[in-house]
């Protein structure tokens, strides 16, 4: 046991000797959830708009200023001929063109219809269905105020967001932050360090000496499972105080849930430390088989619902997936044990089953 | 010239040697040009829809047909009991709860309007957000098409009312197909990642090995080590480009509109910036796995704020600002107006500018901080 410490020191001394790579360790969430909490938004905001005028007469005056007044568009500038779209388009700042046929007010009193064109930009498919729905709305918001006997909608929605109720998207990034950062603290940056110590030879000198292989990798993994745990505690605390993330469920199990997936990376990590002779194979490999499916296929950030079947079946097997899953029902909507038995144990499964193969493939021997 | 050419030999010597690394190089940009192209998507369909009908009239009928027949909505389940609905959404069975209250058909007709409450799981805001726009667009569809069968029964005239028809089309992307717009940004995250990465590792790897050391004691100049070792990189790079371009294109049908020949101008500037980028780190760390970690931390900042996922112009305007420093946000700019919408040199010049800036200032800080002894 004694040995075992001192060998669990030396790790330590490792990782707290490289000030940059702590800085980072503990900066990195701090920055990463800011990012996530103020800057990153799929909420349209200014989106900007140019008007070809056929008649500026006052109905269409009204449409501009109504349309300039909501929070969603701003002016990108007045255009006098149709070829001007193209041009106004081309430098990607303006989304949207509305186009006022000629006698706009007229035909409007006279025939009781006027045409509006919308052109939007679809370079961004999404941006652009939702400016014209802004766009609409907008419009036909203008035409119910100058109908005052419009008669009340015939169906009355009233709609509730369970869970989420501003629809706040930070919410939803918090648990996939926390499985991205234990992704790279365990998984990547002990394969790596395990990997660094194949590469610089002194895993012969490790070998030699009377501690066991178990025991040597064993204290490789202490001081990260320390490291990450903080991190995820970092994580959960800033979001919940700076940005209102509640946590609804049980504290403890959340806790144990991300213990049980911080072992899990660990695993992961040291499986393909085991499979890697050196640092850049290492770091390729976590790089291109861990992270990035971790943050794409894990619906982190894109819904598993939209990929296509191959994809989803694939996501079974991305290890964070479950771990997400199990995050946002303990915090956000309170469930319990009961409910999350399936997504513990398969992580249980994912632990047993990258520890037997690493075991298998662990090399006691130099070649 | 002739001690870069026998340096560019010997990296290249070295990178066809490691038979780990080089698939990795090739192949998996593919792969993952693949897997994100595919999985990078917003587009919201297939919501999934419980049905709580308290009224079981014709009219309740109606509007679930209407669901059942709509690409939008998948209908999951259905049941009477709130419990049943409550339990759905807490096990992500379900996005979002249809409940018709009793009466609903009564009230149609007596009244002349009814309630429908929606539950939508709201963890995932925008795909609540957009269900229950979807839902809308369906319930007043459903209205007017009740109001068309029922509407003589009760009072409410559907009179002819002054109305405004606006009519939309959507430029450079009529079918609003979501991979033209993303799978060039992904290849620029793709080209950018790799290039930072094995830039950084490399010369880590000579500074961890040791054999820096054996290079600073030949003749070599400063210049040329670094030329040496950029050279194979910087061609790596450019054919790493290549093989996504043509997969963009032949598997993902993207247009390339504007000039291949821009398209190449820029890769290759922006290529000497983001190697330079790596070797910069590179001159700052001492083991990979420093390198690695801070090239790591900076990238995704860079791919997060580049306007790659989400757009630039949706960030509060400090965000903004600070994305006007983000080499990786120029890059894409460039791509998507010039392969989507077939922009000439003129409309990207600044980016040009910036690009070029950049790449000198960070190859100068990195030969400058460079330093041949130990």
């Amino acid at each position: 046991m004694k040995r075992f410490a001192a060998f669990v020191t030396k790790e330590f001394y490792h990782i707290l000797r490289d000030k940059r790579t702590l800085v980072i360790l503990i900066g990195m969430p701090t920055v990463m959830i800011m990012l996530f909490g103020f800057a990153i938004t799929n909420e349209l905001k200014e989106a900007r708009v140019a008007f070809l005028d056929h008649s500026n007469d006052p109905q269409t005056l009204a449409i501009q200023e109504k349309i300039l007044a909501s929070p969603y568009f701003s002016l990108s500038g007045q255009i006098s001929s149709p070829t001007g779209i193209e041009d106004i388009f081309r430098d990607g700042q303006t989304k949207l063109v509305m186009v006022f046929e000629s006698d706009f007010g007229q035909r409007l009193e006279k025939d009781g219809q006027a045409n509006i064109q919308l052109i939007a930009d679809a370079t961004d498919p999404n941006t652009a269905s939702t400016v014209v729905n802004y766009a609409q709305a907008i419009i036909l918001d203008y035409t119910r105020n100058i109908i005052p006997q419009q008669s009340t909608p015939l169906i009355n929605v009233q709609s509730q967001m369970r869970y989420n109720p501003e629809l706040n998207g930070v919410y939803y990034f918090v648990p996939g932050l926390i499985a991205i950062l234990l992704m790279l603290v365990s998984a990547m940056m002990t394969s790596i360090s395990i990997a660094r110590e194949k590469e610089t030879g002194t895993m012969e000198v490790l070998l030699a000496s009377p501690m066991k292989p178990a025991q040597i990798i064993l204290a490789k993994v202490v001081p990260y499972v320390l490291l990450s745990f903080l991190d995820a505690v970092l994580i959960l605390t800033l979001g919940k105080f700076v940005f209102g993330v509640p946590i609804l469920g049980s504290l403890g199990l959340l806790l144990g849930v991300t213990l049980l997936f911080i072992l899990l990376a660990l695993s992961l990590g040291i499986l393909i430390s085991t499979v890697s002779p050196n640092q850049q194979t290492a770091l390729l490999l976590s790089l291109m088989g861990l992270m990035l499916p971790t943050i794409l296929l894990s619906g982190f950030i894109f819904p598993i619902e939209n990929m296509p079947l191959p994809l989803q079946v694939i996501s079974n097997i991305i290890p964070a997936r479950w771990f997400i899953i199990a995050v946002k029902s303990i915090m956000l909507k309170g469930s319990g044990f009961l409910l999350l038995w399936k997504e513990i144990l398969i992580m249980f499964g994912f632990i047993l089953f990258f520890i037997a193969v690493s075991v298998r493939k662990f090399k006691i021997r130099l070649e | 010239m002739r001690v870069i050419l026998f340096l560019i030999r010997k990296e290249f010597l070295q990178i066809f040697r490691n038979k780990s690394i080089l698939p990795l190089i090739l192949v998996m940009p593919v792969i993952q040009l693949f897997i994100l192209s595919y999985a990078a998507d917003f587009e919201i369909r297939n919501v999934r829809v419980f049905w709580m009908d308290d009224d079981q009239s014709t009219s309740s009928r109606m509007l679930l047909q209407k669901i059942q027949a709509s690409d939008y909505f998948q209908l999951v389940d259905q049941s009477f009991s709130p419990k049943a609905a409550d339990l759905a959404l807490e096990q992500r069975k379900t996005d979002l709860v249809f409940h018709i209250p009793q009466e609903f058909e009564h009230n149609l007709f007596r009244e002349g309007h009814a309630d429908i409450q929606l539950t939508a799981d709201a963890i995932d805001g925008t795909k609540a957000g957009l269900g229950t726009y979807y839902a809308n667009l369906l319930i007043q569809d459903f209205s007017r098409d009740w109001l068309a069968k029922y509407g003589s029964n009760i009072h409410i005239q559907a009179a002819s009312m002054p109305s405004i028809v606006p009519t939309y089309s959507f430029w450079y992307n009529q079918h609003l197909n979501y991979k033209t717009f993303m799978v060039p940004g992904i290849l620029v995250m793709l080209v950018t990642m790799i290039g930072a990465f094995i830039s950084a590792m490399n010369i880590v790897r000579e500074k961890e090995l040791g054999t820096i050391e054996q290079l600073n004691v030949t003749p070599i100049r400063k210049y040329q080590f670094i030329a040496g070792k950029l050279i194979p990189l910087w061609i790596l790079g450019l054919f790493i480009f290549t093989v996504g371009l043509v997969v963009a294109k032949l598997a993902f049908h993207v247009p390339i509109i504007g000039s291949l020949f821009l398209i190449y101008g820029f890769t290759a500037i922006y290529l000497v910036m983001i190697l330079g980028l790596g070797m910069l780190i590179s001159t700052f760390t001492n083991t990979q796995q420093q390198a690695m970690f801070i090239s790591w931390f900076f990238l995704v900042i860079f791919i997060l704020m580049s306007g790659l996922f989400t757009p630039i112009e949706n960030m509060p305007p400090w965000a903004q600002n600070l994305t006007l420093i983000n080499p990786i946000r120029y890059f894409i700019e460039v791509i998507r107006l010039v392969m989507l919408k077939g922009a000439v040199f003129q409309d990207v010049s600044l980016q040009f500018v910036v690009i070029g800036l950049y790449a000198i200032i960070i190859n100068g800080l990195a030969i400058w901080n460079y330093r041949k002894t130990v």
